[in-house]
């Protein structure tokens, strides 16, 4: 088989069986579904390994497929682009959504909408493909709204559920808004270039450095500044970045198997992949890699504080996913790209296996998700419990492991930067670590450790919610091996992908030319090299480092607080409460968005066709005209009298003024 | 008369004809007798006439931008009036999508409309037919008796077979379109004159007109088509026709009748007052941007469905005169792309509030809510368009509006940025009401009630789910039908029509 059949049956075979399990989900049936969908998603993982050897040989390809359009003298096509960076993504996307799959056999077992599930997330699958083997922005933005519209249908996937269906119209909004700066910037691009091609863009990106252009009267700006903050605007809704950041953790009102692929492995990390991609534009703007820079730090510190006071075992994870995004983000900012795709990939890996323990525990619990009726788990679920605490380790940067390598480099790299607002960041991801420590140990010690609290927890839920009572009271069992074997497949990478990739992936300059690094202006990644003696002595290094000192911390806290002093969190909640109640409201951005932009758009519009429409419009002009035609018919009728005297004075009148009009001119 | 009847010919005088057949087999008033065979003739009427205009696309020259099917005849030659009838890229779309909804509309109103059936199809069969004309006249006589007798039909549809309040809508939409085209009337009469005695556009077309005169005509023009589009401030008869029309008048009316006043931009506005257009372009732009971001806002809080896709249509349309004065292939080939998928979109969206109006006899939001339950093919269907009603790749409302805000970011940053916004408007009032009608748990025990599509509606829809996303996967096609004549008209109207002055 060439190569181009096999480019193009990477992303088709999980298009067939999305489409198969879709359309004719009732016939095929449950079993029927999945083997298709998994077939699809396996023949892709497969597909990805191959081309990841062909790569690796040296080989890179940049097609198209068919035009799209072409109007002007301007050509948009559907095409692929194989080169390190598109096959590094395409290994990782097929990877865990092939995991997931396997794991919703088990997660889904009961649900009725089963076949539309796994529909659902091969068609993702699919859309997640074609984002990233795109070589245009077009074929971009299809995928960009593509993995949008599957996020969207799953988040609502219990459609029944008020909160999901909420949640889900939310996440599609405010992805929108990025969306709105994104096309903004592709256009821009369009306009100025000439093509939506990426390598033809990227050619001829620095002979556009000097070109300026007015937005505001009076300020004139870079083009290639403005086109890039557009494009992260767009980044910022999809990979969920302050202020776009709302939708993200409402959206684990969808099942946990898409929390893991689409809100943690996959698709928020869409943004950070498109600015990789782009990063022969971005290096050409300062300002733009500053704005970059600071909003991946708020990102990766504040979202980590909210981590913090969550109790629903989703959220946490979903909080310290917005974290952990900021972060890849904050690298990018200090043109580290390689090092934002470095812990993508480890975070890909880490994060998912979080989130599909997670779901362990939630099957496990019967559906519970509150961690404090949960606790001691560890005797129940031996391999949930080992996993989840070599995913906890990853996270927090335990040297050796895969999070370790990655989340070191990005602090490394900031704390190289020379950019305005570097110091800040490098602030941010420093403190950061302490904060994700903490949540993710606190959130580990309740669930795992300590008191066994579900049997109280229980009697509490059988009261309030009747009808539900099935299979409670009974003691949590292990999860069957569909769902077990994800995890310990996952737990692996998460472990070792770190130590076996730190070398080539980010000091070898492995992207070769994916990826460009203006090193004269953006010498971080050089000074980071520099000082790359290995994946050992990285790690052995990082035994005496501060942020290793803060992991400890973290975690240190958290064991005296939830383990040895389980009273002292409700006092320390008791006595800050002013700080406490801004992080249970999150900042107060759900509140201001709800009132300032739904509530004021429904306002705006409410009055404006009240009294544009139908008052001045219809009411005044429209119904107006009728009423002043009418006026004027009646009176004028009283002219019509039928006496003849009113008409041959009416005449008389009228033969005066002719007369008097022919005497004058 | 004729050399030879040609397809233009047939797209109009088949349906006509039909028409009037089905309306000669029907009783007074209503008469059940036959209402089959009524229906049949009308189906059959319909299916005839769009197979009759697929030639028109499949034997369409696309490297010329000249007229093509050309028919000529002499119809009053006192006043120098013909029967001339052609198409080229911009108007030939446009036959063949018209052919094709009368058959949907045809077969949308099979089961629901009891009274006066035989009357009810004839009058969408006779309109087709009306309306493939003016798509077709090249003569600005016959443009006109089409133009307006195409309102006829329409005010009956609406007014016979419409809601309770129809008599107000039905002459709120006739007073309104007639105005307009009064002003039409007055301006052909004048560009008779000055062309030396000719109704012929194309002469039109190339006519030196001095500024004053092209400023009056613009205005003119102006008001006869931008009531059609409907451009702001004389839409407000839209949402009120669509309201009270049953569905398949809101089908037509959305997808076909609003076009033509766009179309009327390209044939008369841009080619004959290339000076006027450039000069006034901000009054449409504006006109369009306000459509856009203002009835995007009042299409939010409707709490009628027909009413929010009603104002929807007239925010989409802002799209397509925004794109026409950008005078770049962008802007114009995406307003003419947005024409046709806005056809497809619009038409199913007031099919699908038609499919949901049979079963439960509201049009009210609020009166639904957990349809996907009883309906979960519908409900799927209805997914499809909601989504490209805002504008999703894949579908085709997507490339139309693509195409216009690359077509106006060249033209200026701030008329993209705010056509732009109706990727977040548009996918707040489409999938707003979505939530609100489909999801969530079933509220009443009406809804529970509701039977799921049967073949007949799947049918209908499933076409079009296919024609919006085949256009939105593989629009190619569909542009390269206008390339020729728009490349031709931009040409045109960037040459200054002013008579020369300082000539020599």
């Amino acid at each position: 088989m060439d190569m181009k059949t096999l480019y193009l049956l990477v992303p088709m075979a999980p298009l067939v069986g999305a489409i198969i399990a879709g359309l004719f989900g009732k016939i095929i049936g449950r079993r029927g579904a999945h083997m298709v969908t998994i077939l699809g998603v396996a023949i892709a993982f497969l597909g990805s390994l191959l081309i990841f050897q062909d790569v690796l040989a040296g080989n890179t390809y940049n097609g198209s497929v068919y035009t799209w359009l072409a109007s002007g003298d301007v050509r948009l096509e559907i095409g692929f682009l194989i080169d390190r960076l598109t096959v590094l993504m395409m290994l990782v996307v097929t990877f865990v959504s092939l995991m997931v799959h396997i794991y919703t056999i088990g997660y889904m077992a009961e649900d009725p909408g089963y076949q539309r599930f796994f529909s659902y997330i091969s068609l993702f699958t699919f859309s997640m493909l074609m984002l990233v083997m795109a070589n245009n922005f077009l074929q971009l933005f299809f995928g960009w709204e593509a993995v949008g519209l599957v996020s969207y249908l799953l988040i609502g996937f219990w459609y029944t559920r008020e909160t999901a269906i909420y949640a889900n119209l939310k996440a599609f909004l405010v992805n929108r808004v990025g969306d709105f700066g994104f096309l903004l910037g592709i256009g821009l691009v369009l306009a100025y270039f000439g093509t939506l091609d990426y390598q033809q863009v990227f050619n001829n990106a620095m002979g556009m450095q000097g070109h300026m252009m007015t937005i505001f009267e009076g300020h004139s700006w870079s083009v290639l500044t403005v086109i890039c903050i557009l494009l992260f605007i767009g980044a910022m809704g999809k990979s969920a970045q302050f202020p776009l950041h709302v939708w993200l953790p409402d959206s684990m009102e969808g099942p946990t198997p898409i929390s893991a692929l689409i809100h943690a492995a996959t698709m928020v990390t869409a943004g950070i992949f498109m600015v990789a991609r782009m990063s022969p534009l971005f290096e050409l703007s300062d300002t733009a890699l500053s704005f970059v820079m600071v909003i991946g730090a708020i990102t990766a510190l504040f979202m980590g504080f909210l981590g913090v006071i969550q109790n629903d075992i989703k959220r946490v994870v979903a909080y310290s996913t917005l974290s952990q995004l900021g972060y890849m983000t904050v690298a990018l900012g200090a043109s580290a790209y390689s090092v934002a795709i470095f812990h993508l990939m480890t975070h890909a890996f880490f994060k998912a296996l979080l989130f599909l323990a997670a779901g362990s525990v939630i099957m496990a619990m019967h559906h519970e998700q509150d961690i404090r009726n949960m606790g001691g788990l560890r005797k129940y679920l031996p391999i949930t419990w080992i996993t989840s605490l070599i995913g906890s380790l990853a996270l927090i940067g335990m040297p050796f492991l895969s999070g370790f390598y990655s989340k070191d480099s990005i602090i490394e790299a900031v704390h190289a930067s020379h950019l305005a607002g570097s110091g800040f960041a490098y602030f941010a991801v420093a403190a950061g670590v302490f904060v994700t420590a903490f949540y993710s140990f606190r959130m580990y010690f309740m669930v795992f450790h300590g008191k066994e609290r579900f049997h109280n927890a229980h009697a509490q839920h059988n009261h309030t919610e009747e009808g539900d009572s099935h299979g409670h009271h009974h003691a949590p069992r292990e999860t069957p091996w569909v769902v077990t074997m994800p995890l310990i497949l996952l737990a692996i990478p998460s472990i070792v992908i770190g130590y076996l990739t730190m070398g080539p992936l980010v000091a070898g300059g492995w992207f070769g030319h994916a990826i460009h690094v203006n090193t004269v202006l953006h010498p971080a990644m050089e000074e980071l090299v520099r000082e790359f003696h290995g994946a050992t002595a990285m790690a052995l290094h990082g035994l005496t480092t501060l942020p290793f000192g803060l992991a400890v911390a973290g975690v240190a806290t958290a064991y005296y607080l939830y383990l040895v002093r389980p009273d002292l969190p409700q006092a320390i909640r008791n006595r800050a409460g002013l700080i406490y109640t801004i992080l249970e409201e999150k900042y107060g951005f759900d509140r201001f968005n709800d009132w300032f932009f739904a509530g004021g758009a429904r306002l705006i519009g409410g009055r404006l066709w009240r009294w544009g429409d139908a008052t001045i419009i219809d009411g005044w002009v429209v119904n107006g005209t009728a009423r002043m035609v009418g006026w004027v018919a009646a009176r004028t009728r009283q002219i019509q009298s039928g006496y003849l005297y009113h008409y041959a004075f009416a005449m008389i009148v009228g033969v005066a003024l002719l007369a008097t009009l022919f005497v004058h001119f | 008369m004729f050399e030879s009847i040609g397809i233009l010919s047939l797209t109009i005088w088949v349906p006509i004809v039909a028409g009037l057949l089905v309306l000669a087999t029907g009783g007074k008033d209503g008469a059940s007798g036959g209402v089959d065979g009524q229906r049949t003739l009308a189906l059959l009427g319909a299916a005839l006439g769009f197979a009759v205009s697929l030639p028109l696309w499949t034997g369409f020259n696309v490297s010329t931008a000249a007229m093509q099917f050309v028919e000529h005849a002499n119809w009053i030659p006192l006043f120098n009036v013909h029967y001339r009838l052609g198409v080229d890229g911009i108007s030939m779309p446009f036959v063949v999508l018209n052919s094709f909804v009368t058959l949907l509309v045809v077969l949308a109103g099979w089961a629901v409309i009891k009274t006066k059936v035989a009357q009810y199809m004839a009058a969408f069969l006779i309109q087709s037919g009306l309306i493939n004309g003016v798509f077709a006249s090249l003569d600005g006589v016959l443009f006109y008796v089409f133009f307006e007798a195409m309102l006829i039909p329409l005010y009956l549809i609406i007014g016979i077979w419409g809601g309770p309040n129809r008599v107000y809508a039905a002459i709120k939409f006739f007073l309104y379109t007639l105005l307009g085209s009064l002003l039409m009337l007055v301006a052909m009469i004048y560009l008779f004159f000055v062309s030396g005695g000719s109704f012929d556009i194309l002469v039109w077309h190339k006519v030196p007109l001095a500024m004053g005169a092209q400023m009056l005509l613009f205005v003119a023009f102006f008001f006869a088509f931008a009531v059609k589009v409907p451009m702001g401030p004389v839409q407000t008869w839209v949402p009120d026709a669509h309201v009270e029309a049953p569905t398949g008048g809101s089908v037509v009316l959305a997808a076909i009748t609003l076009k033509v006043g766009a179309y009327g931009f390209l044939r008369f506005t841009l080619p004959i007052l290339p000076d006027a257009s450039h000069e006034l372009a901000w009054l449409i732009i504006g006109l369009s941007l306000i459509a856009v971001v203002y009835i995007g806002l009042v299409a939010l809080v409707q709490s009628d469905m027909k009413k929010l896709i009603a104002y929807s249509s007239i925010a989409h349309m802002g799209f397509v005169t925004l794109g026409f004065f950008m005078f770049n292939s962008w802007g114009v080939e995406g307003g003419l792309v947005q024409m046709i998928s806005h056809g497809f979109v619009s038409g199913a969206l007031f099919l699908c509030i038609g499919v949901m109006y049979d079963r439960l006899h509201s049009r009210q939001i609020s009166d639904y809510g957990g349809v996907v339950n009883s309906m979960p093919r519908f409900a799927a269907l209805f997914m499809l368009f909601a989504m490209a009603n805002s504008g999703l790749p894949a579908t085709s409302g997507f490339v139309g509006e693509f195409m216009v805000i690359l077509g106006a970011i060249q033209v200026n940053f701030w008329y993209a940025a705010l056509a732009g916004t109706t990727l977040i408007f548009g996918a707040a009032y489409s999938l707003w009401m979505y939530k609100r009608v489909v999801f969530g748990p079933i509220t009443r025990p009406e809804v529970a009630g509701m039977t799921d599509i049967d073949s007949r509606e799947f049918l209908i829809l499933s076409m079009l789910a296919v024609c919006v996303l085949v256009m939105g996967i593989y629009p190619f096609p569909v542009t390269e039908v206008m390339h020729a004549s728009v490349n031709n008209l931009l040409e045109h109207v960037a040459h200054s029509k002013l008579v020369p002055l300082v000539a020599h």
